[in-house]
């Protein structure tokens, strides 16, 4: 049997309708009465990882120990700690990990140095391909030159 | 033919470091702590057993201890639960138990039925102090010297593998001798012969 082509969308756009009711309900918690604060919880919450399904952030997972983080990064923004506090207090206990942006250290230093490296030596090889090519070219000519001169 | 040396050489060389970085990097669920070498974080909890003395990490000083986060929600505790009893009966290091985000009914139902591994039972109901010591998956073992530091962690079911090969070794070669005086030296050997 076929639906008509209106049920089918009906349907789509129920789902869509209940999945940003699902979405919108993962955080529960009352918005901080403070816009400043509740714009820094926003941001916050959206660079730490969730350490449980790991590819999620803080906001937008809900299991329970998410839910326990939220609550610890708005208990720390209200009792007047900054951004990089409440990071550093995460990163104590759970590992560079739990930060989404990773921190750039002497330890990766090379990693953030690895593209411009790369592009480096890329351009320098690319270079001297060219330069390679136009001089093989010339000595072609010159070449070709000499044996039609031969005969 | 000379001019695909460079260009193999340099695949095989970039080959050899992805695959480096692939062996090397920690598993999913087992990442590394960055408690390791710490103190273990401070804290007070109500005890299971008895309401009037709470459990605090001063228990953890002057010995070596085994602190267990586990929780009657979580399958995997059920799965190590034999191992902890039979790590009790060996009788060297005191196992402390964290229940996390757990009812006291639950956690007493089931160390009734499944029998009480643990020489105290502290109830972290709000999971504050599961963050503290960065508990993000149910069960954890810490490894805790007497001086109160977190030598070792493991995330997971414990088993008897798990404690003779991460575990025990590392106690005996902190001290190189048996944790508790009076032991029963029935206990497995690895606290070191020479010792």
């Amino acid at each position: 049997m076929r639906l008509p082509g209106w049920v089918c969308g009906l349907a789509l756009l129920c789902a869509g309708a209940m999945y940003t009711g699902l979405a919108g309900a993962i955080d529960a918690s009352p918005p901080l009465s403070d816009p400043q604060l509740q714009q820094r919880y926003y941001e916050l919450t959206h660079e730490l990882r969730c350490m449980q399904c790991q590819s999620e952030a803080l906001a937008d997972s809900s299991v329970s120990l998410a839910a326990d983080l939220r609550l610890q990064v708005r208990e720390l923004l209200l009792a007047g700690q900054s951004d990089d506090q409440i990071r550093d207090h995460m990163v104590a206990r759970y590992g560079e990990f739990i930060l989404f942006r990773p921190r750039m250290t002497w330890r990766n230093a090379w990693l953030w140095a690895a593209p411009a490296l790369l592009m480096g030596i890329g351009l320098l090889v690319g270079w001297r391909i060219v330069r390679g090519r136009a001089r093989l070219s010339d000595s072609d000519e010159s070449d070709a030159n000499g044996e039609s001169l031969d005969p | 033919m000379n001019r695909f040396v460079l260009p193999l050489a340099a695949f095989a060389l970039l080959l050899v470091v992805l695959l480096v970085g692939l062996k090397r990097a920690p598993e999913k669920n087992n990442l590394p702590s960055p408690l390791i070498g710490k103190s273990a974080p401070q804290f007070t909890l109500p005890n299971l057993f008895d309401n009037t003395q709470p459990l605090s990490s001063e228990a953890l000083k002057g010995h070596w201890s085994l602190v267990n986060v586990w929780g009657t929600w979580c399958v995997e505790c059920r799965a190590e639960h034999a191992a902890l009893l039979q790590i009790k009966q060996q009788g060297q290091v005191p196992i402390i138990g964290i229940d996390w985000k757990d009812t006291d009914e639950d956690a007493l139902a089931w160390l009734a039925q499944l029998g009480d591994p643990y020489a105290r039972v502290g109830t972290d109901h709000d999971g504050r102090v599961a963050i503290d010591w960065g508990v993000y998956g149910a069960p954890e073992s810490f490894l805790i010297s007497p001086a109160g530091t977190v030598v070792y962690k493991h995330i997971g079911a414990m088993t008897p593998q798990v404690w003779e090969r991460d575990f025990l070794p590392r106690i005996s070669d902190t001290i190189g001798k048996p944790v508790t005086p009076g032991a029963p030296a029935s206990a497995p050997a690895a606290t070191g012969p020479g010792a």
